[in-house]
């Protein structure tokens, strides 16, 4: 029987060489004679492990990483086609502790599944939501979601029932879904990964809640900087055939703009124009793209939408803590050791995922700061790492879990710097729409580097300016920015002095 | 220049909210939108010139001016600052001042757990880039390869 080995092609694999590794894979099993079927998966999300190499033996997957061009000739000597030991062996790739510990749900098929198969897909559980579904009225699928407590993942975790069924109940001729894979925050990854690496599993979700709302036409709005994540999206809708139905998705492409995540300025984009956030109301749900009902969630919101109907709105809601059901694939990021994506239940503390998985820092110095939630999220020094994550504790402390990345820094960063650059992104991203916004951010800018000069009575004035961004500002950008500024000042005062 | 947008203009002049994939076509065809195209561009969509202009300048992503044999981007956004990335951007702009590289500042890749991330011609992709790793990199470039 021929060997299988697997490559992944998940963007993040390919920055750390996996082209070439498969290359030379394929020419050395050449040059050996052997036969061999070589699968571009997506990535597990151990990403410190990555190019990391995979052979299906009759023991299950077995893993060998970080794999690199020089080390395929010894991987064959070793017999890793068989499972053999090697040095860079890591065994089965389930038991490896860092995954095995983790909750994979959403994520489950990620570095499982060939991103190209949808028969692959099929026989690993997926399409068995879809089909559930449309047995079901289409109330009976929004009461599930409702039931199932979900909350949206793209940051502002709002109940997806409630947004579901007001677009069921506004009737008109012609509603739509769109899928927000606009991932702007850094730190974040979750989205490209799921659609590079599972992509019938998005679809299949959004198809559910095109018959849950009654949509027959779909958009994925993909920044452009994802041009992997574009072309596995096209690759799995041209192999769809009649998966999603009369469902039709099209998917579009973002032009490096920020705010365009923010759901009305994506909307807007979509139509064509500038990225400037709307005034709500109306809401999307109610008049949205091309002035429908739209329903419009996060790519991990409708990628998590199969399971709640296969498994049922109940074993879904089991899995977390207060009214954070679920789980959340957290994205650990920035100076750690082993960096990548974790699963979990919400409810785990901070220090878990840092330390636990995450090793420390990449550096080997210590952890000093870490910002969760994206560009808008707090900076938390050590003495909130053991906040739990769960959306209530984060907002207590005054932040936000956001989309779930979570960017480590050492003690070599300097807390006014990190402040003055949020300031700055806020001044360069502004849809412009909102004065305390677009002028408020460039005076903060302004504000830091006179604090930066030594100048500490401008403190009060950076402070006030804060309170003017968060009270005049329409969108999420103006008025959680003060949040990284202040929460940095907060806790880090000695590097404002 | 009609030769590239009559197909374009002709595959999504009566589809909702053509322009930004109108955008993206002729850039991916001629590497920028030169002011030429805009009026073409306005027509078929039935847009005024200053629509189409308003939109091509809000976007980070598309040039008006046509880049450098090679662009190679940087990101310059929180996870990877957290591993040097000032000082890899701050390199990269030395090293190419005088070269058909163009170095531009981006703001996150989805790269963000191996940074320093680099993206060049917007398809090849770089993770934990060191300074030396960048000459490498520049230098394969700058060889034509
Ligand atoms: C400035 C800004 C940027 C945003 N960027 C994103 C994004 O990249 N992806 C995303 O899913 N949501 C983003 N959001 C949140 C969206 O506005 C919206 O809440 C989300 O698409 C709803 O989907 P959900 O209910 O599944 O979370 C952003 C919001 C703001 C204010
Ligand atoms: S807060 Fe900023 S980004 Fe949001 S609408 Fe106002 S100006 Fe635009
Ligand atoms: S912050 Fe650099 S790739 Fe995300």
């Amino acid at each position: 029987m021929k060997a299988t080995v697997y490559v992944p092609g998940d963007a993040a694999a390919l920055a750390l060489g996996a082209d070439g590794v498969a290359q030379a894979i394929a020419a050395e099993a050449a040059v050996r004679g052997i036969a061999l079927r070589l699968m571009r998966n997506g990535s597990r999300g151990m990403v410190w492990l990555e190019p990391l190499v995979e052979v299906a033996t009759p023991q299950g997957r077995i893993a060998y990483g970080p794999v690199t061009v020089d080390a395929v000739a010894s991987l064959f000597e070793a017999g890793f086609l068989s499972g053999a030991a090697h040095p860079l062996c890591l065994g089965e790739t389930v038991q490896i502790p860092w995954l095995a510990r983790q909750a994979r749900c959403v994520t489950r098929r990620l570095g499982v599944v060939d991103p190209k198969s949808l028969a692959d897909y099929i026989a690993r559980g997926g399409g068995e939501g879809l089909r559930k579904a449309r047995a079901m009225a289409p109330a009976e699928v929004v009461r599930a979601i409702t039931d199932s407590g979900l909350r949206g993942r793209g940051g502002a975790a709002f109940p997806a029932g409630i947004k579901w069924r007001t677009v069921l109940e506004t009737a008109a001729a012609q509603k739509y879904v769109v899928c927000n894979a606009d991932e702007g925050d850094s730190g974040t990854f979750s989205d490209r990964m799921l659609m590079e690496g599972d992509p019938y599993c998005l679809l299949e979700g959004m198809a559910i809640a095109a018959h849950a709302v009654g949509a027959t036409q779909g958009y994925i709005y993909v920044r452009s900087e994802y041009p992997q994540a574009i072309a596995a999206l096209e690759a799995a809708l041209a192999a769809a055939g009649d998966f999603l139905g009369g469902f039709r998705v099209d998917v579009r492409k973002g032009a490096g703009s920020y705010v365009c995540g923010e759901e009305t300025a994506l909307l807007e984009s979509l139509e064509g124009r500038r990225g400037i956030v709307r005034a709500k109301p109306p809401l999307p749900a109610v008049a949205g793209l091309f002035g429908r009902p739209t329903l419009i969630h996060n790519v991990i919101t409708l990628a998590s939408v199969p399971d709640i109907l296969a498994g049922g709105a109940a074993a879904y809601r089991e899995q977390g803590t207060g009214r954070s059901r679920g789980t959340l694939p957290f994205q650990l990021a920035g100076n750690i050791r082993r960096g990548g994506l974790v699963e979990l239940p919400f409810g785990h503390t901070l220090r878990e995922l840092l330390y636990d998985y995450g090793g420390g820092s990449r550096s080997g110095r210590p952890l000093r700061a870490v910002q969760v939630g994206g560009p808008l999220g707090a900076y938390l020094p050590e003495a909130q790492f053991d906040t739990p994550l769960d959306y209530e504790a984060f907002a207590a402390i005054g932040g936000g879990l956001g989309h779930g990345g979570i960017v480590a820094f050492d003690d070599t960063v300097d807390m006014a710097k990190q402040a003055r650059y949020a300031m700055k992104f806020c001044a360069v991203e502004s849809c412009g729409k909102c004065t305390p916004c677009r002028i408020g951010s460039t005076r903060g800018v302004e504000v830091i580097d006179r604090i930066r000069a030594g100048d500490a009575g401008q403190i009060t004035l950076l402070e006030d300016l804060c309170e003017t961004m968060v009270y005049g500002s329409a969108c999420a950008m103006g008025s959680m920015t003060p949040i990284p500024v202040l929460s940095a000042l907060r806790h880090f005062p000695g590097d404002f002095a | 220049m009609d030769a590239i947008l009559d197909p374009i203009l002709a595959a999504w002049r009566d589809r909702p909210g053509a322009l930004l994939p109108v955008l993206h076509a002729v850039q991916d065809a001629l590497g920028h939108v030169p002011a030429a195209a805009v009026p073409e561009i306005a027509a078929a969509l039935n847009l005024s010139r200053a629509e189409v202009h308003g939109v091509i300048s809000y976007y980070h992503h598309f040039r008006q001016e046509p880049p450098g044999r090679h662009v190679v981007r940087v990101c310059c956004a929180e996870a990877c600052q957290a591993v040097g990335a000032e000082a890899l951007a701050e390199h990269a702009r030395t090293r190419t001042a005088e070269s058909g590289v163009k170095v531009e500042p981006m703001y996150c890749l989805g790269l963000c757990a191996c940074g320093p991330a680099v993206q060049v011609d917007e398809a090849e992709l770089h993770a934990a880039v060191t300074p030396a790793k960048f000459d490498a990199l520049l230098a394969r470039l700058e060889a034509g390869q």
